[in-house]
């Protein structure tokens, strides 16, 4: 490799994994293995990066063998989050796999005795037009790959694909129809002894006192483990930890160190102490006088992910190296964490992902991995599997921040805007391990040498964390928007699915609606005036003819619709949303309409599975979500006091997407959360001629907005 | 204890205290895990099974409740060369996403069929009223239920 191919810069997750054979192997027997860093979470990636290897190589789907993510054998790529999957593993999938297809071409020409340009590929066999062939699995051999990839071998452009853009079936999917256990609550290993954590009923509790000497009697106990405030039990049996635990529960005896606000209003952020960023500042001077004005403040409330399945792991000491089975989202961060938590070379602590149930985000998922960890230490030779309880979920995942957001604008005379400032209030959006100067994991706070947390995170512009889409891509003459980071949080809070986009969305979106009122201008056609990016252009004018907008439609009192855009993070895929809403004794969403440009598409399947179910999440969240919690803990355990969407409240969606075969492939998991809140919103005003600002809009809401 | 279960058409033996929930039993001693744990409470509907027809949530269910009745478990509805119609038609409409709530669902949408084999949408949506989704991949999933309901599976 020349000096100047070292240098250069290798396209996504290649660039710091460059090792051709870390990422693909070529086997004799017919198949291709495939290792991405990156992880399932639900949103169908490992089958969009089959599809890109497969047609890179031009081998059948089926020859593709996926290799979980381990810390012992996959590419480090961080964390699978912030729809970044495609970029940056399906990148580099596909920038390999071009170049292994390339040695393979080469060899297979030295071997055929012909030039490179006489070969064609078909499902692996290399045939030279003057007759004679070889496959893949008769060329390779282990020292083929092993060599740096140097990003020169060119992928498929879209004229030649095949494979690429064509919907095709998940590969998970016919497992979970049929039960299979593929997750890791499905792991079950020789010997395996469950466990269960008790925890107190408000972080800034301590344990003060417990007698186990019953609990170590009850039926199947093997150990109660208490190191510091961290309490937990191992049993035989699960069903024999849960009743061990809730014993336990009732024994222990927890001190208050500090109170939670009396209330759950997202407005104590208001209050609280910021860290002031002025993160876009456009146009000299104040706007001219008597230009007509407006302001609004709009806000949501701690969000939980709420993953179906409550968190899990399994995890094993033996001979003092751990191995540690997670449905984490970043493998590697979280070994780093575990290893200062649990003092022990991170050499000595094997992470291997299995799929969890779906995590929209940080959840419980690695302080699970941490219980786990602490008790396959204090009883070492023996796996141990640790679920939470629906209310440990609850009651102690990282929750996405609260959000409040003060607006203001003027109108020129001719209807345009003439300046336009956005404020924002909100906690760091991360909190994930492998932060830096603490660890971010829940038991390691609690032991009796406590330690830190790294100090909370919020992921930089432009992707950004609570500034995510805070910067409008509408063009304004002036405009200033200012971040107001309040770090210090009484709950923990972390990344959930599109972190600060979903409230300035919403609040940008439900902002722009109420500007147009007051000149009188169509919503669609409003939002077009300041808009000059063809792109975001084009989405609102499809998404308008799919709904058969008309200009300045107006509901009655019992229905009406409503639009909402962004290009999510302003770098990554364009989407609009339409919603109809009904109004009665609450506020129901009928239909959907989406237009979706997400660049090139892979899996055309995949992505509008991806938007359909970010939508019905996200109005979930604006009709109904809220964590409650008092000055004693948190008040929302379970189900019924922390409702979803339900079959009977779900909308018919239509998604339309946009192809663009030409331009770089953009995730789709985050983009629809912003859009469709405010969407909503303005359906809304656009029925009851009324103002929701505050998620969610629940029905007690929504009563006392009408009689106001 | 010793307790007799009849499940997916064979008998086991299993030796569990009588109160033992059904799931962790179906789980951990016959090492069926397609029915899952989502809240232990009665509200998700992750660990639903068909007892004698009836869909019924496995976490809520003491194992003694259940012996000499007949279980069904999605483990015991269709094999991999066989599969029932509810999951072919589940692959043919790709729904799922994390799939979690999967096994669940199609249990309570087959105890309807099975009672009533051409449900309408409101009644399927009804049935699954004890199924949460959080992927929300609800649309697909009653647009495959429907297919089977109408024949067209
Ligand atoms: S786990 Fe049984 S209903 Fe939730
Ligand atoms: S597919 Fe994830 S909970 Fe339903």
């Amino acid at each position: 490799m020349s000096a100047a191919a070292a240098a250069r810069k290798l396209p996504g997750s290649l660039e710091t994994n460059r090792a051709l054979d870390l990422w693909l192997s070529i086997n004799a027997d017919g198949t291709v293995t495939v290792r991405p860093g990156k992880v399932e979470i639900g949103q169908g990636i490992l089958t969009a990066l089959v599809q890109i290897v497969a047609e890179e190589l031009d081998v059948a789907i089926e020859r593709i063998r996926l290799v979980a993510a381990a810390t012992t054998l996959s590419p480090n790529e961080g964390i699978t989050s912030g729809s970044r999957s495609i970029q940056e593993s399906g990148i580099a999938l596909r920038f390999a796999a071009a170049e292994v297809r390339e040695l393979l071409i080469s060899r297979a020409a030295e071997k055929l005795g012909v030039s490179v340009e006489q070969l064609s590929v078909t499902d692996g066999v290399v045939s030279a037009r003057t007759g004679g062939s070889v496959t893949y699995w008769e060329l390779a051999d282990d020292a083929l790959l092993r060599r740096n990839a140097t990003g020169e071998a060119l992928p498929k452009t879209a004229a030649e694909y095949s494979l690429i853009g064509r919907a095709i079936e998940r590969v998970d999917i016919p497992f979970k129809v049929k039960g299979d256990p593929v997750y890791v609550h499905d792991l079950d290993l020789p010997g395996m002894l469950h466990a269960r954590v008790v925890r107190p009923a408000a972080p800034a509790m301590r344990l003060a006192d417990v007698d186990w000497a019953e609990v170590q009697k009850m039926p199947g106990v093997v150990k109660v483990v208490r190191d510091g405030s961290f309490l937990c039990v191992v049993a035989d049996r699960e069903e024999q930890a849960i009743r061990a635990s809730r014993r336990l529960s009732r024994l222990a005896q927890w001190q208050r160190a500090g109170a939670l606000p009396a209330s759950a209003d997202p407005r104590y952020l208001l209050e609280s102490q910021t860290e002031d960023e002025v993160i876009s500042a456009k146009g000299e001077g104040a706007p001219a006088n008597g230009l007509r004005t407006l302001s609004a403040e709009y806000s949501r409330p701690h969000i939980a992910h709420a993953s179906l399945g409550p968190s899990c792991a399994v995890a094993e000491c033996r001979d003092g190296r751990y191995t540690l089975w997670t449905h984490s989202q970043g493998i590697f961060p979280l070994r780093a964490d575990l290893a200062v938590a649990l003092d022990v070379p991170e050499a000595d602590i094997a992470v291997l992902h299995m799929e969890g149930a779906g995590c929209y985000g940080h959840n419980g998922a690695d302080d699970v991995a941490c219980d786990a960890m602490l008790l396959a230490r204090a009883v070492p030779g023996r796996p141990i599997r640790v679920q939470w309880m629906r209310e440990d979920e609850f009651a102690w995942e990282p929750y996405g921040s609260p959000m409040v957001v003060r607006m203001q604008a003027a109108l020129d005379a001719q209807g345009r805007i003439a300046s336009w400032t956005h404020d924002l209030w909100s906690h760091g959006h991360s909190t994930r391990p492998g932060g830096k100067g603490g660890v971010n994991l829940l038991a390691a706070w609690h032991l009796a040498q406590p330690l830190k947390a790294a100090r909370p995170g919020n992921p930089p512009l432009p992707a950004g964390g609570s500034h995510r889409n805070a910067i409008p891509l509408y063009e304004f003459p002036r405009q200033r928007v200012t971040n107001h980071l309040v770090r210090e949080a009484p709950l923990r809070s972390s990344a959930l699915r599109s972190l600060g986009a979903h409230a300035n969305v919403f609040a940008i979106e439900s902002f722009m609606d109420e500007l147009a009122l007051i000149v009188d201008a169509d919503p669609v056609e409003f939002r077009l005036r300041h808009l000059k990016d063809t792109r975001a252009r084009a989405v609102i004018e499809k998404v308008a003819q799919m709904a058969a907008w008309r200009p300045k439609e107006q509901g009655d009192a019992e229905h009406g619709r409503g639009l909402g855009f962004a290009r999510y993070k302003n770098l990554g895929c364009y989407i609009a949303v339409i919603v109809e809403v009904s109004i009665a004794e609450s506020v129901r969403v009928e239909r959907a309409w989406s237009a979706v440009d997400v660049g090139q598409v892979i899996n055309p399947d995949g992505v509008i599975n991806q938007i359909e179910g970010g939508i019905v999440q996200t109005i979930s969240w604006t009709l109904k979500e809220r964590v409650g919690y008092d000055s004693e803990g948190v008040t929302t355990l379970n189900w019924h006091d922390y409702p979803i969407l339900t079959f009977n409240e779900v909308p018919d969606i239509d998604v339309v997407l946009i192809d663009r075969p030409e331009l770089p492939p953009l995730g789709a998991g985050e983009g629809t959360q912003g859009p469709t809140a405010a969407a909503i919103g303005n359906a809304c005003y656009n029925a009851m001629k009324v103002r929701l600002r505050d998620m969610p809009f629940t029905r007690e809401r929504l009563i006392s907005a009408l009689v106001a | 204890m010793s307790l007799v279960l009849h499940v997916n058409g064979e008998s086991h033996d299993v030796a569990a205290e009588p109160e033992t929930p059904l799931l962790y039993v179906l789980r951990n001693d016959l090492k069926l895990k397609g029915a899952r744990y989502g809240c232990g409470l009665g509200q998700c509907g992750a660990c639903t099974v068909i007892v004698d027809g009836k869909a019924v949530q496995s976490c809520d269910v003491p194992v003694s409740a259940v012996v000499g009745r007949s279980i069904t478990t999605i483990e015991g509805i269709g094999t991999s060369d066989r599969l029932h119609p509810l999951q072919r038609a589940f692959i043919r409409e790709q729904a799922a996403q994390c799939g979690y709530c999967v096994s669940g669902i199609i249990m309570s949408a087959k105890a309807l069929l099975d009672a009533n084999p051409k449900a309408t949408d409101g009644e399927i949506r009804t049935a699954l009223s004890g199924n949460l989704c959080r992927c929300g991949t609800h649309t697909r999933m009653l647009k495959a239920i429907r297919s089977v309901a109408s024949g067209a599976e």
